[in-house]
């Protein structure tokens, strides 16, 4: 008798995994934004794929076409073999744009993947540690995440990379975003978890001698996954934007073709009084394309997961 | 009352509060910035004075005065408590050295020439956006606003997800490239001095146009989104569905409930933004070359001039804690819910 109530109980409230897709599909359907979020990064991985497969992406190395060659611009320096051209050109300094493009994409979101991913955890881990134990712990916390919100992440992440300069790697690059990165999460989460605290199964499970380790991340956190979820694509998109803002200001990997560095490139070359849009509009539009594809998930995520926000889109 | 209730209430003084905050900002960061290139196990000033000293040319002259003020400056010898309680002196006077690429022109003096140029045009910038922002924002998210609004503002709210600099990079090349309706660079025209004349206005105008622009459209969403956020999270509440059973008419619903009660936490957005809008409109500076504080920090940052870039991030978290601190502090007269007294 007793373990037909558990069974039951168990099937009410456990979807099967095919269910929960289910569910996620007819909820793209009536959130577009999620959807469109998704199909913009996955055509930027599905380019990076093919390019990978068919393209010569080695040529994203400075000097491997001549200079400054416009799409099908036959290029001088190899007669013969390149009459063609390169489909997108070649920049200032004889990179194909196109190979910088396939080898850029993955670089620059692999920053953004390891900040964000090193962000979320320890802002995650702060949030619950601060929302728990309440107290002079939470004040420290919360006094020193108000703080980092005050002071633009930016600003300590140039010090910081002034002060390394000897050529970061992209690996390098995205630890050092992750200095910044805990902030917002820490942050956020703490006010879930404040409010979640509060709730009568957490109480219930307090009651009946549940160690608070246990509640936090037997309890709360599977409850506070899907929010904690769309803070972390949120959190790669900002990771994404602080790298590219470092990059482009000239404190980035030096010789890896990221996205934010092509801009910098583009900065320091003057690309535009020459109006070479080949070498500006290709990073531009891919950097839309990621902010924006990022942003919609984000938004999508949070009406997914915060059901009181889905009154209106 | 004795002096120790007096001590305790200034404590729990809201204003005391929100001052000790302030403090605590500008010593945090102060020590970060202090202490990142010590860790870093790298000297950028030293590094920087040597490698103008082997290059000699017109850096020669001032070289040894620099390093007599450098080592005296970091007395390097000394333990690291002392030259942290040098630094912070410094710090207080707002001293901040001489810059290594100018010499012996001081930071501030480097500052000072390029802080106008950046308050101007970003004061401007914020102003417009906030106000159109959340005009849009409270029109989104009222459900009797018609629907074809919707269409026409959506665009602009994906804008939100990106960098200024980008937008940037698209309008120079539109309209001034292309269309050549607007100059391509610089904060006024170059064979010009700055003065106080109508024709030199409207050249500083006219050459702001399109960096205003980029701000203007990218932030515009940030006020939109929160704005209809708000005014979406106000619509089920009592004091709504009440002045609706009243009978009033839409139009003082929408201000004077609606727009009234969610405006409110768009002004501590305001002093969470200032620094975004700020880190933002480095690099429009830098594609415009526009004269202001981020084409300095980046011409400090090529010239690897670390007494510049030190001296003026300080300054600008300053700048950013005391905004924060005065929209902290004026919260409680546009919001009588929040009281003064309490803390926070």
């Amino acid at each position: 008798m007793a373990t037909a109530t558990t069974k039951v109980t168990k099937d009410l409230t456990k979807k099967s995994f095919k269910r929960r897709l289910e569910d996620f599909a007819r909820y793209i359907r009536r959130n577009p934004s999620l959807g469109v979020g998704i199909a913009l990064l996955a055509s930027l991985l599905l380019f990076v794929v093919i390019g990978y497969a068919t393209y010569e992406v080695e040529r994203f190395r400075p000097l491997s076409g001549g200079p400054d060659l416009a799409p099908f611009e036959s290029d001088p320096y190899n007669p013969g073999t390149r009459d063609g051209g390169y489909i997108l050109g070649t920049d200032r300094q004889g990179r194909d744009v196109m190979s910088v493009m396939i080898a850029g994409i993955p670089l620059t979101l692999q920053i953004g993947l390891i900040a964000g991913l090193i962000g979320i955890s320890v802002g995650t881990v702060l949030a619950f540690i601060a929302a728990y134990y309440g107290g002079w712990v939470d004040q420290v916390i919360s006094t020193i995440v108000d703080v980092g919100l005050t002071i633009p992440g930016i600003l300590i992440l140039i010090v910081i990379a002034v002060n390394i300069q000897s050529g970061l790697s992209v690996q390098q690059m995205g630890l050092a975003v992750s200095a910044v990165a805990w902030v917002w999460p820490a942050r956020t989460i703490r006010a879930q978890v404040l409010v979640m605290r509060e709730q009568l199964y957490v109480e219930i499970a307090r009651l009946s001698g549940t160690s608070g380790f246990s509640i936090m991340f037997k309890e709360m956190l599977p409850n506070l996954a899907p929010y904690i979820g769309a803070s972390l694509v949120g959190s790669v998109a900002s990771a994404i934007l602080a790298s590219v803002g470092l990059e482009a200001l000239g404190l980035g990997p030096f010789d890896s073709p990221t996205l934010g560095m092509t801009i910098y490139w583009n900065i320091q070359f003057s690309s535009i009084l020459h109006g070479m849009w080949w070498w500006f509009g290709p990073p531009i539009l891919v950097l839309a394309m990621i902010f924006v594809g990022l942003f919609l998930i984000t938004a999508g995520l949070d009406e997914w997961s915060n059901p009181r926000l889905r009154k209106r889109v | 009352m004795t002096f120790r209730d007096i001590l305790a209430s200034i404590y729990t003084n809201y204003v005391f509060r929100r001052f000790l905050f302030f403090l605590l900002i500008i010593w945090i960061a102060s020590t970060a910035i202090f202490l990142i290139p010590r860790l870093s196990g790298q000297d950028p000033v030293k590094e920087k004075l040597l490698l103008e000293a082997q290059r000699g040319g017109h850096m020669q002259a001032g070289l040894e005065e620099m390093a007599a003020e450098y080592s005296r400056k970091f007395g390097l010898d000394k333990p690291l408590i002392v030259q942290y309680g040098n630094y912070m002196a410094d710090l207080v006077r707002f001293d901040f050295g001489p810059s290594i690429a100018y010499f012996p022109k001081s930071v501030n003096s480097l500052i000072g020439d390029s802080v106008i140029w950046t308050f101007g045009l970003l004061a401007v910038c914020t102003f417009i956006a906030f106000f159109v922002g959340t005009i849009a924002g409270a029109l989104l998210g009222w459900p009797k606003s018609p629907n074809f609004l919707q269409y026409i503002f959506m665009p602009i709210l994906t804008l939100a997800a990106i960098p200024y600099y980008l937008l940037a990079l698209v309008l120079i090349y539109i309209f001034a490239f292309n269309l050549d309706w607007f100059p391509l660079f610089g904060g006024y025209a170059v064979a010009t001095l700055p003065e106080w004349s109508f024709r030199f206005t409207f050249d500083v105008i006219h050459h702001a146009i399109l960096p205003a622009s980029s701000i203007v459209l990218a932030s515009l969403g940030f006020w939109a989104l929160g704005m209809r956020g708000m005014m979406v999270t106000n619509q089920g509440e009592d004091f709504m569905i009440a002045a609706e059973a009243k009978g009033l008419r839409s139009i003082r619903l929408f201000f004077n409930y609606a727009v009234r009660n969610a405006v409110l936490p768009q002004t501590t957005a305001l002093a969470l933004s200032l620094g975004t809008v700020f880190t933002g409109s480095v690099l429009v500076e830098v594609i415009f070359r526009y004269p202001g504080l981020g084409n300095t920090l980046y011409q400090a940052i090529k010239l690897n001039d670390f007494f510049v870039i030190r001296g003026m991030i300080f300054i600008v978290i300053v700048t950013l804690g005391l905004a924060t601190f005065i929209i902290d502090v004026t919260y409680p007269l546009l919001d009588p819910r929040v009281s003064y007294k309490k803390g926070s």
